[in-house]
């Protein structure tokens, strides 16, 4: 009988900035670039090179912690961490440990049922990344490694939460409502296969009801969304059968390999650390004031929690929808103009999460490069609204307006689409159809109340699909009745 | 006239007058060089060529009446800062064939007024040192005596000016390397304010305690030369942006009202007798020149030594992980895997002071360790910070001994290294309390050799130290005396 565990997670996520520049110097950030052709005295850690702080990385951090709900410490100092390794020039990484520069944050979770859940976050920090090293795989270059010192010092940001995550589900909820501020915020990337944005989780298992936590697992090497789930849930196996055939859990390192969906420890020397922290003497402390801080939160874009929450109260629109609509500032931005000059918000909704986002799918567009403004796609919604064209014709003119960028007015116009509403016109074409299907009529009149449908779809094809089909129906109705 | 005899102030006039080029001044401190250099080992690196071509660009810019303050003037450089495209060795194996990519601040300062580098100086291997003996390039040897140590750890600094190889030089200072061998060779040093001088591109020992100053014959050149270096750097964090007066103008001024402090307990015993006589002359000297004796406290100076050596050794063991063969510097073919890289690259390229300090740094910032040493030195630094504010709420300058005995012999203290470490006793506190200090000489020992005077200041009173040093100048003989050399 396997004894009820209750799994205890904690993530530490590294978020690469996109500053221009590095953090302690100048040179470029770009992604891809010759190896070691970004690299300064201070980044390749030449003797008698000094740091000087990147003030935009302070920025980001700001706005990254007050997305969080992170008190910004008005005194925050650099630490060095000393460890040996190629790919880190210094010896040391300059990161902070003592006074970060937020702390004391949260970030709520939906869970399952929609309820929610508050996951606190420590802190927030600010630390230059190493570089790469290149192992060389040619049967001349075996056994030798070259360092490229390109992503040596870029910025990162490094969001420690709580243990305060108790499944693998609530882990990714968390970690993609992190990916998706940082993302909104534009400070990082997000992209988990370059390792923009990188997951490291602390992983426990206690017996319910126990208070102590349980000896964690670290596990590393996490690169996308759905590896930290198997990640997780793999280690949370491992550990109770661990525990259930009378082992302990050690605390370690543990790295995960995609290809097998395991974890594998990695303790060693390379583990056998004392990081030696103390204060970067190169750097003096940084001060942050007030004015500062409100400078930076009044830059602040409006967060996917809070426009979520007024698409849904403010615009009425199904949760769903604001949902997908809030998940990309940009897309969400996209709807927030269609909506201030469009009549009706939820058609905006609508058409943007159908017609629009399949259209980006198909021809592989991002939502800032549509040929189709906001205020265009408002003005062919109001067409559609005030009954000038059908639903349908307004497809056949979104397609016309993404492959000419001109505007649906225009293209109604030129194109002849404008939906007829003259009562004697549609009479015309519906006795005209009425004549030419005696035995659908006969039928109708017997009973099968559903023909009506063929009959709208023959008006509707005479008109070419620009009669109002709720004037045809109404008409057809009253004329078969009528009969 | 000898020419290597000139001061950098006399220099500039003869220079100015045309009665001297930079060519004929860069050759007779390559002759200088060439004919002493055997003896006092004050130089790693001789710069012929740079310095003859440097030389004649100088020629050209006073021709041309592009004339700064230093333009032909003969410099030295410590082995510690770097100096693009000449080795850049920090008297250590490790760095035996490194070319700096680039030019410290305080290096291009000096170029951009276009002065004549005659070449890098010896030191103590990464500036650990008190004496010279920790150089990977041989020992310095004492001018006035070729027997004894010149100090350390910018002995080649001291050396050099001192045996009349160039007309100043530029050393670090991070617990006295300045003005200890100062002292020792008999030429004036000056330890700036932690923060009045870029640390940019000088090769760190200890972040938070090293700074730049200059090493010349009289005070008038420290002046001059610490004015050249001076004020701020924005690749330096810790430099400060605060302005930087005109050094010389207030260098004439009188001392009247000047209240000079003695710290009470930097007069204890172990201050050898001669020393003793010539700072006691040096008080009396200034009771004539005008100056208000004052006696005052320093009360924590005792504990001063170790809170350095913790401190100074947490930041070496960190500032140094970066000599690890894989970029520059030495790398051992031997090795079977990475951590043997480090290990033999480290061993065989690392002195065996620089290899303790290394450790002591490393198991004062370990787990376990941090609290009772580490932050406890930080600490005690605040403590002793503050004693120097109180007494300059009373003073304007303090006075001292900058050694407690005159330069020892060649390897009398090189098996016993506290003993080396307690001859930056009255150095060590002024570094850790981040202020500005300077050596000038103030007598001889019975054996002939020299004896320095410390002058402490307040925070970026440079201007102020400089004047008390100048009357004193003014006033006595000593800095005119030359090694017979
Ligand atoms: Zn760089």
């Amino acid at each position: 009988m396997t004894q009820p565990y209750e799994t205890v997670i904690g993530l530490e996520i590294h978020a690469q900035l996109t500053t221009n520049t590095k953090i302690f110097c100048g040179c470029s950030t770009e992604f891809g670039k010759t190896p070691n052709s970004q690299t300064c005295p201070v980044c390749l850690g030449l003797p008698g090179a000094l740091p000087v702080l990147n003030r935009q990385v302070v920025e980001f951090a700001i706005k990254t912690g007050l997305a969080t709900n992170c008190q910004i410490a008005p005194r925050s100092i650099f630490a060095r961490k000393n460890y040996f390794y190629p790919d880190l020039p210094k010896g040391y990484q300059i990161s902070q440990f003592e006074l970060p520069v937020c702390e004391h944050g949260w970030q709520d979770i939906e869970l399952e049922g929609g309820e929610s859940k508050r996951i606190g976050i420590t802190r927030i920090h600010m630390e230059e990344d190493a570089g790469k090293l290149i192992h060389g795989d040619t049967p001349e270059a075996l056994g030798t490694s070259l360092v490229d010192l390109n992503r040596a010092c870029t910025p990162l940001l490094e969001i420690v939460s709580e243990p305060d995550m108790r499944s693998a589900d609530e882990a990714i909820s968390y970690l993609k409502k992190i990916h998706q501020i940082v993302v909104y915020l534009g400070v990082c990337n997000g992209n988990l296969e370059e390792g923009s944005f990188r997951c490291d989780a602390n992983v426990s298992v206690r017996p319910y009801g126990q208070a102590e936590l349980g000896t964690r697992a670290e596990l590393k090497n996490i690169n996308s969304f759905r590896f930290i789930k198997e990640a997780i849930e793999h280690e949370v196996e491992r550990q109770i059968d661990l525990i259930e055939s009378g082992g302990k859990v050690v605390q370690e390192t543990r790295l995960f390999d995609s290809n097998t969906g395991m974890t594998r420890s990695m303790r060693g020397k390379e583990e056998a650390h004392d990081y030696r922290y103390f204060p970067d003497p190169d750097l003096v402390p940084l001060v942050i004031d007030d004015s500062w801080i409100d400078a930076v939160r009044s830059s602040l874009p409006e967060l996917p929690d809070a426009k979520r929450k007024r698409f849904i109260e403010k615009l009425g629109l199904p949760e769903y929808d604001a949902e997908v609509l809030a998940s990309d500032r940009l897309l969400a931005n996209y709807f927030d103009a269609c909506v201030t000059h469009a009549k009706e918000a939820k058609a905006c909704a609508n058409w943007i999460m159908g017609e629009v986002l399949r259209k980006l799918k198909e021809t592989d567009t991002l939502i800032g490069e549509v040929p189709i403004s906001p205020v265009m796609l408002a003005e062919l919604l109001d067409r559609i609204a005030d009954n000038t064209i059908s639903g349908k014709i307004g497809k056949t003119v979104f397609e016309k307006m993404w492959q000419t960028g001109r505007g649906a007015d225009e293209l109604i116009e030129s194109e002849g689409l404008k939906q007829v509403t003259d009562t004697g016109a549609i009479e015309t074409l519906v006795d005209e159809v009425i004549a030419a299907n005696p035995d659908q009529v006969a039928e109708y009149l017997g009973g099968k109340d559903k023909l009506i449908g063929f009959f709208v779809g023959k008006v509707m094809q005479a008109s070419q699909g620009k009669a109002n089909p709720g004037m045809v129906n109404q008409l057809l109705i009253k004329r078969l009745k009528g009969n | 006239m000898t020419i290597y005899d000139l001061t950098l102030a006399e220099l500039r006039t003869k220079l100015d007058n045309r009665e001297l080029s930079a060519v004929e001044v860069a050759e007779a401190y390559r002759a200088r060089i060439a004919a002493t250099d055997q003896d006092v080992n004050a130089y790693i690196t001789v710069c012929d060529e740079s310095a003859m071509a440097e030389a004649k660009l100088a020629d050209q810019a006073l021709a041309a009446g592009e004339i700064a303050p230093l333009t032909g003037l003969p410099i030295a450089a410590k082995d510690i800062f770097n100096t693009a495209g000449l080795k850049t060795t920090c008297a250590s194996r490790i760095l035996e064939n490194y070319i700096a990519p680039y030019d410290a601040t305080v290096i291009a300062r000096i170029k951009e007024q276009k002065a004549v580098i005659t070449g890098k100086l010896n030191m103590d291997e990464f500036a650990m040192g008190s004496s010279n003996e920790n150089s990977a390039f041989g020992a310095t040897r004492n001018p006035w005596n070729l027997n004894h140590v010149p100090g350390g750890s910018s002995g080649g600094s001291a050396a050099c000016v001192a045996s009349r190889q160039a007309a100043a030089a530029l050393g670090t200072d991070t617990g006295g390397s300045i003005r200890q061998p100062a002292s020792h060779c008999g030429v004036v040093g000056l330890k700036p304010t932690y923060g009045r001088v870029s640390r940019y591109g000088v090769i760190a020992y200890a972040s938070s305690l090293d700074q730049v100053g200059p090493i010349t014959r009289d005070v008038r050149d420290s002046a001059l030369l610490l004015q050249a270096i001076a004020g701020h750097d924005p690749a330096d964090s810790t430099s400060i942006d605060t302005p930087v007066p005109d050094y010389q103008a207030t260098l004439t001024q009188e001392l009247t009202g000047l209240k000079v402090g003695l710290p009470a307990e930097y007069f204890i015993d172990g201050l050898d007798e001669d020393v003793r006589r010539a700072v006691e002359q040096a008080v009396a000297t200034y009771k004539e020149l005008g100056a208000e004796i004052v006696e005052v406290s320093l009360p924590h100076t005792s504990y001063a030594v170790a809170c350095y050596y913790l401190i100074a050794t947490a930041e070496a063991s960190s500032n140094l992980a970066r000599y690890d063969g894989v970029r520059y510097g030495v790398r051992t073919d031997q090795a079977e895997n990475l951590i043997d890289m480090y290990m033999q690259s480290r061993a065989a390229g690392f002195g065996a002071e620089v290899k303790r300090r290394i450790m002591l740094g490393t198991y004062a910032l370990s787990s376990g360790y941090y609290d009772a040493y580490y932050l406890k030195a930080q600490k005690v630094r605040t403590m002793i910070r503050q004693d120097f504010l109180d007494a300059f709420a009373k003073v304007d300058v303090l006075l001292t001994p900058v050694a407690p005995t005159p330069a020892f012999t060649i390897g009398e203290k090189t098996n016993d290294p506290l003993q080396m470490y307690l001859s930056d006793i009255y150095t060590i506190p002024v570094n850790l309390a981040g202020t500005c200090a300077m050596s000038l000489p103030c007598g001889f020992s019975a054996a002939g050799l020299p004896i320095g005077l410390q002058l402490i200041g307040k925070p970026f009173e440079e201007a102020t130290i400089l004047r008390t040093a100048h009357a004193f100048e003014q006033a006595t003989e000593w800095h005119k005396r030359k090694p017979e050399f």
